[in-house]
């Protein structure tokens, strides 16, 4: 497996909020869920390629800016149409105040 | 089961019957010869993407392996109530226990002699191929009708290089739905892109040679183009239903459930007219994707006797240049306005009734700038909340805290 890679502060995130992370020519969502959990998927919705970061943030559900394709940011699963292909999802944890994902 | 028409909202509608464990048979029946796919792009992407791709809502496969029969290229010519019969333009005829009409809207013709090969309208892929076949920089575009679809296709085909005129009847663009603060911005995007937009101007004579299009106005000036296409609204296709005795009031009358006063016949997307119970139950009609889909599943719902009600918000989107406008509820519900300003020049106005409920939600910047705050605001519209004028128009108060509220 490949190192983990810091992608924000754990404060740069609200809670319920999702925020945009960029590496290595990839880009990715990064989550913050209600109960101050630390997520990451894909930031691109499998349906038109819009940045999920625009997106809102309900519970577990991360709704597509663009046309309100769903999904549970947890598990990258898509929650019907429009969208009916999964998010890749990326192991996460927080370590002295510090994001860090591993995008392998 | 028989769906007529096979667009996002038909198609949607026979995915959904599967969806919800329907097991006996489900038709799709559309006139045109490809599988349902998202109009949206047509004056768009599919203008200005490397090849003019169609973007299918499903597959050959999917519909194999969910038992959906497809017919394709074949009109529907009457519905035999009696004998729950459609009657299909091949000689053919198709018994049915539940009937959707989704048979969806088609362009407003502009009633003027002179229109020749070179006036055309935009509905379908293949209208939409006919047209990019003209965009590139040696073309003069003349768009009639400075709506959504008119100004969509002028920025594409500027992005093609072609010099383009936008001619609006009324006295500014977007006349319909859009306050004029909104129009006013894509207004000055266009210009900055070098279009032309003429407003307030009529078409007083129209002549077309086969090669180009002369088109008089009624202020006096003449416009020379190589191609004229003509955006002026949608009419919905009712007359199927009109014919087989149903109700047509501006569209196919359903009721909250999207049934017609038939019991086994119901209607949805841009074709029907519903009570829209976000506002008293106001009779609407609403030309729009994300109605065509959500309305295709909840007909497939009730057609299997959910008795659901209609419930959502009307939401609609263009996109134009580097701009996306978001525009949540029916702004014409509004008596005041609250003016938020958001980053990048972003910015939504909140349309308030009499009241202060919260009616709809117009907003514009770039990207998907306003895309979060326009969803919540939807959410506030659906919950009939009366938020505090200072608390919508403070960039500091997230309207999520007023959605908890």
């Amino acid at each position: 497996m490949s190192d983990w890679i810091e992608a924000c502060k754990a404060d740069d995130i609200d809670e319920e909020d999702v925020k945009r992370f960029d590496h290595g020519g990839r880009t990715f969502a990064i989550y913050r869920s209600p109960d101050d959990e630390y997520f990451a998927t894909d930031g691109l919705c499998s349906h038109e390629k819009v940045h999920l970061a625009d997106g809102l943030v309900m519970d577990d559900i991360i709704e597509c800016p663009k046309h309100n394709g769903r999904f549970n940011y947890k598990t990258g699963a898509a929650k019907g149409a429009p969208v009916c292909v999964n998010l890749r999802t990326y192991p996460v944890k927080v370590d002295a105040g510090k994001v860090l994902i591993q995008i392998g | 089961m028989v769906i007529i028409g096979a667009g996002e909202c038909g198609g949607r509608a026979a995915l959904t019957l599967r969806d919800l464990g329907y097991e006996g048979p489900v038709t799709l029946v559309g006139d045109e010869p490809h599988l349902p796919y998202e109009r949206p792009p047509l004056s768009k992407e599919a203008m200005t993407g490397p090849a003019p791709a169609i973007k299918s809502i499903t597959s050959d496969a999917v519909l194999a392996e969910r038992s959906i029969r497809h017919i394709h290229s074949v009109r529907a010519v009457a519905i035999d109530r009696a004998e729950r019969l459609v009657r299909l333009s091949d000689g053919s005829s198709l018994r049915y226990d539940k009937l959707l009409l989704a048979t969806g809207s088609l362009p407003r013709k502009l009633p003027m002699p002179g229109l020749g090969e070179r006036c055309v309208y935009l509905r379908t892929f293949n209208d939409a191929l006919a047209i990019r076949a003209h965009l590139n920089p040696k073309n003069r575009v003349a768009i009639i009708g400075g709506g959504f679809i008119g100004l969509e296709l002028a920025a594409s085909s500027r992005k093609l290089g072609a010099t383009v005129t936008v001619i609006e009847a009324q006295p500014r663009i977007l006349m319909r739905g859009v306050p004029a603060e909104i129009a006013a911005v894509i207004h000055k995007a266009h210009e900055a892109e070098s279009v032309t937009i003429l407003a307030g101007q009529g078409i007083e004579a129209i002549a077309d040679d086969g090669k180009e299009v002369r088109i008089s106005l009624t202020g006096g000036q003449q416009i020379v183009a190589d191609l004229a296409v003509i955006g002026i609204g949608a009419v919905p296709v009712t007359g199927l239903a009109a014919e087989a005795g149903l109700a047509v009031d501006n569209g196919i009358a359903v009721d909250a459930e999207l049934r017609t006063a038939d019991p086994d016949i119901f209607a949805a997307g841009d074709c029907c007219s519903f009570p829209l119970a976000a506002y008293g139950g106001r009779r609407v009609r609403l030309e729009a994707w994300r109605n065509a889909q959500e309305q295709g599943a909840l007909a497939a719902k009730n057609m299997l006797g959910a008795g659901e009600a209609h419930a959502a918000v009307p939401w609609f989107w263009s996109d134009q240049y580097g701009l996306t406008l978001q525009i949540a509820g029916l702004s014409d519900e509004g008596r005041s306005m609250v003016r938020r300003d958001l980053d990048d020049g972003a910015f939504i106005l909140f349309h308030l009734a009499e009241d202060g409920r919260l009616v709809a939600a117009s907003g514009i910047g770039p990207g998907n700038a306003v895309a979060r705050d326009i969803r919540l605001a939807e959410m506030l519209i659906a919950k009939r909340a009366a938020p505090a004028s200072e608390a919508l128009g403070s960039q500091t108060v997230k309207l999520k805290s007023l959605l908890a509220a």
